[in-house]
């Protein structure tokens, strides 16, 4: 009953833990895309002439900022599909108390 | 019939060969994950014989289709290395060329179903396999590794010892502050090769991770989220591998110009 218990308390926090990562990653990147569209296009409406350059340069910020909004989300699917690593560590010092 | 989270497991095991006893099993620090290696040198073997045929092939007539390809990549590159990089260097612009189409070539490979590849190969015994070198932290990092070597190397070849000393300790704040300015000097320094493999390595992960829950979706649905998540990972292998090439292009070039 106990051990029930520990697993439901650790799965609950994992599932805490998984939706702020993605949700922190999610507002993360929405803000910085926001901003770095918003600007792009008002640098193109003012001079129409550098819109190819600044794409290029755009989509070069674009990757930059994704990348780490792509690790916190990969995180966090990990966590809620994969493989629990922490649940682990419960069932074997469960394992070990039984025997 | 297996769980979803064992069928995510199962595919982010390596093919790895454990250097202690040479057979096909996990051996801690010295294990070799054979499927990264043996892709990465297919693919870059086939890459750079491609390239070089053509190159030896091409003609100031009328050129061929694939001539055509392949001087539209490599003018593209060129012209993004004339754009930062103004001095002469002979390693440059080949570094940049190699990197963007391996790296390319590889991320590609994210896109071919997740399961074609261990499946075929498990009838032959292998057992295992992932498709994506680039989604191995330890490929992102050889890669960044090495570009991190040119930069010390060329940081001490172009200035010197007394002048990267120099700039090492004067700067950003004045001289009798160098021990900080020597941290600083060194987070900034060790961040590069950091920031560059992780940032490959999160993408591809992240892209891999979805395809492989896409394919844990019933059979029906599956083409409507993995068509659309496919056409949106087009863009973001382009864009990792377009990075990979300006980043070591701007720390190479950050190297041999004297920055303060």
């Amino acid at each position: 009953m106990e051990l029930a218990k520990l697993i439901a308390e650790l799965q609950s926090m994992t599932v805490i833990a998984a939706a702020l990562l993605i949700v922190l990653a999610a507002i993360g990147t929405a803000i910085g895309f926001g901003l770095l569209g918003g600007k792009f296009l008002e640098s193109v409406a003012r001079q129409p002439e550098l819109s190819p350059l600044l794409m290029v340069r755009m989509f070069l910020m674009a990757g930059l900022i994704d990348a780490f909004a792509a690790i916190s989300v990969a995180t966090g699917l990990l966590l809620l599909f994969g493989k629990n690593p922490l649940l682990g560590e419960i069932i074997n010092a469960a394992a070990q108390k039984v025997s | 019939m297996i769980t979803q989270s064992e069928y995510i497991q199962e595919h982010l095991v390596h093919y790895q060969l454990n250097l202690h006893t040479l057979k096909i099993g996990n051996g801690g620090f010295w294990t070799l994950n054979l499927d990264t290696l043996a892709l990465t040198i297919i693919i870059g073997v086939l890459f750079l014989s491609l390239f070089y045929y053509v190159a030896k092939h091409a003609t100031s007539g009328k050129p061929s289709n694939l001539q055509n390809f392949v001087e539209m990549i490599f003018e593209f590159v060129q012209n993004t290395v004339k754009e930062i990089y103004h001095g002469a260097s002979p390693l440059i612009a080949p570094l940049a060329l190699t990197i963007f189409v391996w790296v390319f070539l590889l991320n590609t490979l994210d896109l071919i179903p997740v399961d074609l590849f261990p499946k075929l190969l498990s009838f032959v015994g292998i057992n295992d396999f992932r498709a994506v070198p680039t989604d191995d932290p330890n490929l992102t990092f050889a890669m960044s590794l090495s570009v991190f070597v040119l930069i010390i190397f060329y940081n001490f070849k172009v200035k010197g010892v007394w002048g990267l000393g120099k700039e090492a300790f004067g700067a950003p704040f004045s001289f009798w502050l160098f021990p900080l300015n020597f941290i600083f000097r060194l987070i900034e320094e060790l961040v590069k090769p950091l920031s560059l493999s992780l940032r490959l390595f999160g993408n591809m992960f992240a892209g891999e991770l979805i395809f492989i829950l896409i394919a844990l979706l019933p059979w029906w649905i599956q083409w409507t989220v993995g068509g659309v998540w496919s056409i949106f990972h087009i863009l973001v292998i382009s864009i990792q591998a377009f990075i990979f090439m300006m980043l070591t292009i701007i720390y190479l070039s950050m190297a041999h110009e004297s920055s303060h």
